[in-house]
Order: C-alpha cells, then sequence, then structure tokens
C-alpha cells in the first residue's frame, strides 16, 4: 500500500483494527516517507529503529481495543521522553536524555502508539518560523524555503508532509494554530489545564498548553481524546469531565451562535484574510448556525501583555539550564563566570532576547509598570471574552494575519515576527481553547487558516464547528513533494 | 554595660543607647517528605540520596504543595496566636546559585500563610509581649561544599525543597537575654505542636538577625543591619554584642551606619560585611505560575484548632494553679515538653497520696544533675517517670529519708531499678519502729552521760551530736523526725 502515508488517523486506526494492516506495514511506510525527507529538517532526533521493533512487537500480539493501536507518531523535542534524548531545540539541551515520560506522550503510549522520533521546534518554543532552533529551520511542504510558522514547525511539517499521521505540539502564544494554519493542517490548542503540562519543558507555565495537530478535525479530537487528562503530578491541570471527543463529533451545529469580534480587523490586514474570514461567516451560515457581530475591545492590548508575561515567566522558568546539573556547561573560571558562558554560548539570541526582556519586566522598580499592569491587563482581556460568551457559543477569527513567510524574510525584525500571534495570544491569555483548521489558500496558492476560540472546557463544541466547516470548505492541500529524495 | 532595672543599654561618655533586634527565624518544618516533592527530609542521610526529578529541577518537573506541611504551618500559627490567613500565594525568589536547582526558591512574599501574632516571654523582671509579623512557607536550598577538593565545589541537594518556616518578628527585642528567650520559647511552642523539632546542631532552626541602635528614649528606628544565617542561641547573643557596638562606636564617631547584610565571623567573633544595600539582590519576586493560590477553608483551621495540644502558656497556668507550683518552678517544667511530659507522669503515677513539690525539687535537682553530667535529654532519662514516682512516695511515706533515697536514686540509674526492690534488697528501709529507736536512743544517753548533762544544763549544739549518733548507729536508716522527737523527749 503506496498510500499509506496519505491516510488520515482515523483510517489507519480502521484499517489495523480491520487487519487490513498491520502497524509493522504503517510504521515502515511512514519511516520510509520520514527517511526520504531530510530535506524538510522536521526530525532533531529519530527513533526509527526501535520503533519498528515495537511495531512488530504489537503485531505479535496486537491489543485492537486501544485508541491508537499501533499507530507511530513523532513528537514536537518539548515532550520529555524516556530514554530518547529531548533538546527544546536547544544546544543547552543538547545532550539531555530524560530519565522520566509526559503525561501527555504517556497517554499516548498507553494507548498503543509508537514513537517515530522527536521533531523539531523554535528554541524553547519561541519563536513562530521555527528559525530560533539549534538544529535548523524546518522547511514547510508547502514550499522550498517557506516557514511552516512556530513554534511546533517540526510537527507541523511532520503532519502536512505526511510523516507523521498526527503529532502533538504545544501552544503558549499561538504554537499550535500558526504553524497548523500555515502549513494547511488542524491544530487545537486545548483549555489550559486540559492537558497536563508534567514533563513539558517549561516556556511559560501559565500559558503553555500540549494539544493536537493533525490532517482533519475527526483525528485531533481522537488525539485530544487521548491527550486530556486530569493530572495530580501538574498542580494547575483541572478536573473536570472530559468528553469522548472524537464518538461524541458531530457537524450538527444548527442555531449555535458564533462571535464575530470587530477588533480583530487590524490595520493592514491583507484583503485576501478578510476575504477569507467572509468565506468564514458564510460558512458558518451555510451549517446552519448564526453569527453575530461582537466587541472584544482590549484585543489591541493582548500582544504587549503576552509579551510581558511570557517572557517574565521564561526568565524565571530557564533559570535552570545552569550548567550545574544537567545539559551543556562551557568551561568557566569561577562559578559565575562558568554561568555566563553556559548560558550565552548555550541559548540562542531569541531565547536570550526574551530572558533579558523577563529580567527586565520582573525587576524591582520596573515590575509594577510592567508585570503587575499586564496581569491587570490579562484579567481585562478573560472578562471581555467572558462578556462576549453571555451572547455567543464561539468565536470565529483569522488564525493568522497573513499567510506563510520565506525563511529569513523576519529573521531581524522581531516585533513583524511577534505580529503572527496577533489572533491567537489572546485565547492563551484567557485560558481558552481555540482550533485553526485550513479554509483557503492566499494569491501564491498558501494555505489559510481560520480560528474557532471556545468557551473554557468547550472543546467538544468547537471541535464540533470545525467539523461542520470542514465538510462545507472542503480545504485540499497542495503537496507537491518537492523535497523527496 | 548598665543593666539597670534589666535594661540592656550600652554606655558611651554620656551618652546611653538602646539595642534594637528583631529576627527572621528559619525553621523546618516537621515532616516526612518536602515541600514540594514526596523525596524523604532525614538528617545525616548520604549527600544527594534524597533528591527526586522535582527537587533537581529537571526539565518539565513540577511542585505540588505537600498538605501536611500546609497543616504544620498553620498549626505554627495558631500556636503564635496569629491571624491565619486563607488565601496565600507562593512566589518565586530568583537568584543563581548552584545549590539552588531552580535557579529561584519557591517562597511566599506578597501573601504569607501566617499574618501577625505574638509570644510572650518569661523574663526574671516580669512578662514581655514580642510581636510576630507573619509566617510563611519556603523551601530550602541544597548545600555547597568547598572543602573537598581544592578546585571543585560539591553540591548535596538533600536538603534542597525541604519544607521551612520563616518567622519573622517585630523589631521588639531588646537584649541578646530577650533574644535568648524568644528563640526558646519559639522553640518550645514548635517543640509542643510537633512542626519543628528545633534541633539547632542539625540546623532545624537558624536566624538572621536584625540589630540596630538608637539613643536611650529614642522613638525612631536606627538603621539596621542583618547578620545572616546564625545557628546558636550563643551566637546570636554575641553577634548582637558585637554588633550593637559596632554600631554605637560607628555614631560616636559621627559616622553613619551602613545598610547591610553582614557575616557573624564565629572564630573571630565579629561581623563583617556580606554586601552592601546597593549590591542587594533584585530577586524578581512574582507569583509561582506553576502553584495555584493556596486556599484553606474556616473548617481546615477549626479542624487543626482541635489537634493543637496544651501549649507551654496555659500548661505553666495550670501548673501553679493544681500544683500550687511557684512561677519559676512551673517555667523549668513547662519549657521543655518532654520535661512537662515526665513530671505530669511522675505526678499521675504517685497516686492519691502524693508530695508534688517533693518531686519538683528531686526532678529539677537529682534527676537534672544525672542528665547533665550525662550529656542526656530528659527523654531519654535513664529512669522512668514511673521507678521515679515511687521513690517520691517512698520518700513520702517515710520507708525512707531523703538521704538514703540519695543512695537508691544512683542505684536506680544504672537500668532503671524498682527503687522498692532496691530498698528491700539492700535493707535500707527506714526504722520508724518508736520502741526500737527508743533502746537506741537509750543507750546512746546512757553512753554519752556527760554530754547529756551538759546538753541540760544549756548547751543546745549537742542536740545535733545526738542525732548525728543516733543515725549512725541505726546505718543512716532511722527516721530522723522521731529521732528528733524521741531525743527531745528524753532528754
Amino acid at each position: 500500500m503506496s498510500d499509506i502515508t496519505k491516510q488520515s488517523l482515523t483510517q489507519l486506526v480502521e484499517n489495523i483494527k480491520n487487519k487490513k494492516l498491520s502497524s509493522t506495514d504503517v510504521t515502515k511506510a511512514f519511516i520510509d516517507r520520514s527517511e526520504k525527507s531530510e530535506k524538510l529538517n522536521a526530525y532533531i532526533t529519530n527513533d526509527f529503529t526501535s520503533a519498528l521493533d515495537k511495531a512488530k512487537k504489537f503485531d505479535q500480539k496486537p491489543n485492537l481495543d486501544l485508541k491508537l493501536p499501533g499507530i507511530p507518531m513523532a513528537v514536537k523535542d518539548l515532550f520529555c521522553t524516556k530514554d530518547i534524548k529531548t533538546t527544546a531545540g536547544s544546544k543547552i539541551l543538547n545532550n539531555f536524555v530524560p530519565t522520566y515520560e509526559s503525561t501527555v506522550t504517556e497517554n499516548i503510549w498507553n494507548e498503543g502508539a509508537i514513537l517515530l522520533g522527536k521533531l523539531n521546534c523554535d528554541e524553547f518554543a519561541m519563536g513562530s518560523s521555527n528559525e530560533t532552533s539549534f538544529f535548523g529551520n524546518v522547511q514547510s511542504p508547502i514550499d522550498k524555503n517557506l516557514v511552516p510558522g512556530g513554534s511546533s514547525g517540526g510537527s507541523a511539517s511532520a503532519v502536512a508532509g505526511q510523516l507523521t499521521p498526527v503529532t502533538i505540539g504545544t501552544d503558549t502564544g499561538g504554537s499550535i494554530r500558526q504553524p497548523a494554519s500555515f502549513t494547511g493542517i488542524v491544530g487545537l490548542k486545548p483549555t489550559y489545564g486540559s492537558c497536563s503540562r508534567y514533563g513539558i519543558v517549561a516556556f511559560a507555565s501559565s500559558l503553555d498548553q500540549a494539544g493536537p495537530m493533525a490532517q482533519n478535525v475527526k483525528d485531533c479530537a481522537l488525539l485530544h481524546e487521548v491527550i486530556s487528562s486530569y493530572d495530580p503530578k501538574d498542580s494547575t491541570s483541572i478536573d473536570f469531565k472530559r468528553n469522548h471527543y472524537s464518538k461524541e463529533l458531530t457537524n450538527n451545529i444548527k442555531g449555535k451562535k458564533i462571535g464575530i469580534p470587530k477588533e480583530y480587523r487590524v490595520d493592514g490586514m491583507p484583503k485576501e484574510i478578510e476575504d477569507l474570514w467572509q468565506k468564514g461567516i458564510q460558512y458558518i451560515k451555510d451549517c446552519g448556525a448564526e453569527t453575530i457581530d461582537i466587541s472584544l475591545p482590549n484585543t489591541s492590548y493582548a500582544l504587549p501583555t503576552y509579551y510581558i508575561v511570557a517572557p517574565a515567566e521564561a526568565s524565571s522558568n530557564l533559570a535552570r539550564y545552569d550548567g550545574v546539573k544537567y545539559g551543556f556547561r562551557a568551561k568557566g573560571e569561577n562559578l559565575i563566570d562558568m554561568y555566563e558562558k553556559t548560558r550565552s554560548e548555550g541559548f540562542g539570541a531569541e531565547v536570550q532576547r526574551r530572558i533579558m526582556i523577563g529580567t527586565y519586566v520582573l525587576s524591582s522598580g520596573y515590575y509594577d509598570a510592567y508585570y503587575l499592569k499586564a496581569q491587570k491587563v490579562r484579567k481585562l482581556i478573560k472578562n471581555d471574552f467572558d462578556e462576549a460568551y453571555k451572547k455567543v457559543d464561539a468565536i470565529l477569527t483569522p488564525s493568522t494575519p497573513s499567510s506563510a513567510f520565506k525563511i529569513g524574510e523576519k529573521t531581524n525584525d522581531p516585533v513583524s515576527m511577534y505580529l503572527n500571534d496577533i489572533f491567537t495570544v489572546p485565547v492563551n491569555l484567557a485560558g481558552l481553547p481555540g482550533i485553526s483548521i485550513p479554509a483557503g489558500h492566499d494569491a501564491k496558492g498558501y494555505p489559510l487558516g481560520l480560528q474557532i476560540i471556545g468557551k473554557a472546557f468547550d472543546e467538544q463544541n468547537i471541535l464540533n464547528i470545525a467539523y461542520a466547516m470542514e465538510e462545507k470548505i472542503n480545504f485540499k492541500n497542495k503537496i507537491t513533494d518537492w523535497w523527496i529524495k | 554595660m548598665s543593666k539597670k532595672d534589666s535594661e540592656y543599654l550600652i554606655n558611651r561618655k554620656d551618652n546611653q543607647y538602646e539595642v534594637v533586634i528583631g529576627l527572621e527565624v528559619h525553621a523546618q518544618v516537621l515532616s516526612e517528605s518536602k515541600l514540594f516533592s514526596t523525596s524523604a527530609t532525614k538528617f545525616g542521610a548520604e549527600p544527594n540520596t534524597q533528591v527526586s526529578l522535582v527537587d533537581a529541577a529537571f526539565p518539565g518537573m513540577l511542585p505540588v504543595i505537600n498538605e501536611f506541611c500546609v497543616k504544620q504551618a498553620i498549626k505554627t500559627g495558631i500556636g503564635l496566636n496569629a491571624k491565619i490567613n486563607k488565601r496565600s500565594v507562593f512566589d518565586r525568589k530568583n537568584y543563581f546559585y548552584a545549590d539552588l536547582p531552580q535557579g529561584y526558591q519557591i517562597s511566599q512574599f506578597k501573601d504569607p500563610i501566617v499574618g501577625e501574632g505574638k509570644v510572650i516571654l518569661d523574663m526574671p523582671n516580669g512578662q514581655k509581649e514580642v510581636g510576630i509579623e507573619r509566617l510563611h512557607l519556603e523551601q530550602d536550598a541544597g548545600k555547597s561544599i568547598h572543602d573537598l577538593d581544592p578546585q571543585n565545589t560539591f553540591v548535596d541537594l538533600n536538603r534542597s525543597g525541604v519544607a521551612l518556616m520563616e518567622i519573622v518578628s517585630k523589631p521588639d527585642l531588646r537584649s541578646p537575654d530577650e533574644v535568648n528567650a524568644y528563640i526558646k520559647k519559639l522553640r518550645s511552642i514548635m517543640r509542643y505542636l510537633g512542626t519543628c523539632d528545633g534541633n539547632m546542631q542539625e540546623g532545624s532552626l537558624r536566624a538572621d538577625v536584625n540589630v540596630s541602635v538608637r539613643p536611650k528614649d529614642s522613638k525612631e528606628f536606627g538603621t539596621r543591619c542583618e547578620i545572616k544565617n546564625v545557628n546558636s542561641i550563643k551566637f546570636m547573643q554575641m553577634a548582637i554584642e558585637y554588633e550593637a557596638n559596632r554600631q554605637v562606636d560607628l555614631i560616636e564617631e559621627g559616622k553613619t551606619i551602613d545598610q547591610e547584610t553582614r557575616l557573624f565571623d564565629t572564630k573571630k567573633n565579629e561581623t563583617r560585611s556580606m554586601r552592601s544595600k546597593e549590591d542587594a539582590h533584585d530577586y524578581r519576586y512574582f507569583p509561582d505560575p506553576d502553584l495555584l493560590p493556596l486556599e484553606v477553608s474556616e473548617k481546615f483551621i477549626e479542624e487543626l484548632k482541635k489537634d493543637i495540644p496544651e501549649l507551654p502558656d496555659d500548661k505553666k497556668k495550670r501548673f501553679i494553679e493544681e500544683f500550687k507550683l511557684s512561677s519559676y518552678e512551673a517555667n523549668i517544667l513547662v519549657s521543655d515538653i518532654d520535661t512537662a511530659k515526665y513530671f505530669e507522669e511522675v505526678v499521675a503515677k504517685m497516686g492519691k497520696n502524693k508530695d508534688i513539690k517533693l518531686a519538683v525539687n528531686w526532678i529539677t535537682g537529682e534527676l537534672f544533675a544525672v542528665l547533665n553530667s550525662k550529656g542526656l535529654e530528659i527523654s531519654e532519662s535513664p529512669v522512668s517517670a514511673k521507678n521515679f514516682a515511687i521513690l517520691i512516695n517512698l520518700i513520702k511515706n517515710g520507708t525512707i529519708s531523703g538521704k538514703i533515697a540519695k543512695t537508691v536514686f544512683e542505684l536506680m540509674i544504672d537500668g532503671d531499678k524498682d527503687p522498692q526492690k532496691i530498698v528491700e534488697e539492700k535493707g535500707l528501709k527506714q526504722q520508724s519502729d518508736p520502741k526500737a529507736l527508743e533502746a537506741l536512743i537509750d543507750k546512746i544517753i546512757n553512753d554519752n552521760r556527760e554530754k547529756a548533762i551538759e546538753y541540760k544544763q544549756g548547751k543546745e549544739k549537742l542536740f545535733g551530736f545526738f542525732v548525728g549518733q543516733a543515725m549512725k548507729a541505726s546505718g543512716g536508716k532511722a527516721n530522723p523526725q522521731l529521732i528528733n522527737e524521741i531525743l527531745k523527749k528524753k532528754l
């Protein structure tokens, strides 16, 4: 079966359950394609040999009751994986092999999935183009020298390029949804507290969430069902009743009220984004749902707020990478010298920039003006959503203000890079779930995404809306296999 | 230095200075596991054997609050008559050091778990109230060991993440003696509560000492210096003496005192500057996003209140009322929970016809002397409370004299022997048979006729001679009271 890698997760699970395919067939197919895809640079570490062993073992005694029976899967290299190098895209963790497994990946393996390898990402998930990775750029399968987005760039490329059936990423300010949008796939950022953060290399603790990335909404729902769990090892994990998201998935969204926030019509937004949004509104209506104009008045403060809160937390979270206990260590004359050299050589420019911003906004004398104020604004942003959700069930916006850009295009302009997250960061600040689905192409033929934002813990609802819209949109990703050897 | 009216003042020429002291006591929470991890907290374990992935700050590891430590902190707050805050927040205190794996210490900055409270000290010239500013929970750091290797520093993370209570006093202390009393009182309260073992040798209790001086009768505080991490009461007192005099000397010379952090050098008996205010760390405190605010209900606090044992102040009051003890005696007995326990057990075992004063005298006299000489705690006493009570009863009911009791007590020490048996086996029972004693005394008077006559003629001093002879003749076993009575009659 040469088209194994073109199959959706749902199809693969069905074919393995019906014994039309073995785990070995499937695993082999994805390994073969991954091996031919070196140009994408999607992997940091592969574990192909042992993946194949595990697949064979699975086939000897297949447990077909599992949700991901013998399904091979590569994951973002931000998830700690037992005995497999975990780098977070950084030189400072280049030699780090965890002795433990993140809860989210543990959930995946417990349902029968098999680790293919660890996917490239921006260093410590700080970036919107996957250009900050110590392990080099990731190419987008969409076009040569196009960024796949970030920080889950390797994950997006791997799913769009069919190197893995589905994957998981992490999303602190848009790191799942923006690359999903750039590569024509589906990406869900769950409600804060839905997926455990235990064992995920931390970027900004109050914003980080793991989430699924997939070819379609149904696959996304299935994977989300597997990874979302209450975890006492994460104090911010929330014990709420989780749905059987894939089973309960329906395209019936008749009567749903979808909010259209006027503040997301930003200055200088390309016309094709506006057109896409209008098309989205039409799809919603075609599905029998209603759209309502709403206001989220503090939207314009979201980006500056995010770029205070996230670096502040990061500056503290990354203090542990000091060369003392694990990871990279540079030789120094004394302790301070060792710290300085280790962190100067071990961290890349973007990470250093954010550590400096974070250190600055937390320092005494600036704390009130920056960090404290940002926390207050964050509350206002959350209140905006609470207010809106009195009137609507979900909110529709574009995922990003533009389509994917070329590698190197924004490297020297961090602010324009940060603007990529303008539609995604409010969702993280408010702790809400948001999903990006592919909804069309721009003039260059690059994918464009729409974002559906839900109420807290209401993943089922936005998955349903996405599912219904997906049917109407009937998006086809234009993958030419340009990179295949 | 003058100690008029127990006031501690520093004198220079015409000026007198008052010393103002505030303490930040770090008390290790008595708990099997750490504040945010399940690692053990045993003292003296092999280096790095009580370290979890959380304690060593591995990537992706997250803190989870240990509820027991929260309960311990609240109980301590109740013991300090303090306000318990139903909502408190854990903050990160950021700084780099090799034995601080996270690069920050999780502590409580703006919203501590315990607010204002007070502690009563018994000073020679009366009671003194010391205000408690706050108590908060925080993690301990690991230990850097610099002297194992000339080139390298070794790090032991066993302490990393161990729960500490930082108890901050108001600047209410005025002398080294008050500091001594304050630390002992805190230690006593926490040992009663079982929230801290108070073992200063093992570092379970240490303090940062804030010292300033001001002219006597001044209302304004002087500039303070903080002496970091002093781990014995004696060193605290020495450090305060040195530091207060240093500050007074500066003022007398017309110089100003710099607000700074100082270290106490125990070998040279002096404090020296560690870092000035300008070099002070900017800890960049902010709420730890890995932890939700700590919220406790009224019910939770009420349940803990039920667990609070009788504390030293109440116990003292009761001892004075119930056992008619003096304030001084009661203080000695209640200050250490184990002494109080021993005493109360002795009282219980003595039964109905008991002599509590006698028991107190024997505990604070003979027993303390033995414990002192053997370097033992009262919890390790070689004489059990049960046998001790029997001994006191033997004295009380006249079976043995106080003098013989001392002999018996010495024999009891080896193997916690039953004093009753010792008395029987060694035939130490007091002779209280009046007839036998009369015969014995008759013989002595007969043998010493001349002295008897002298006595009758007014040489009353000789009475002691006859008592001595009688005791000697009885082998020390005669009931001295009876001897007295019979002698008076016969002479």
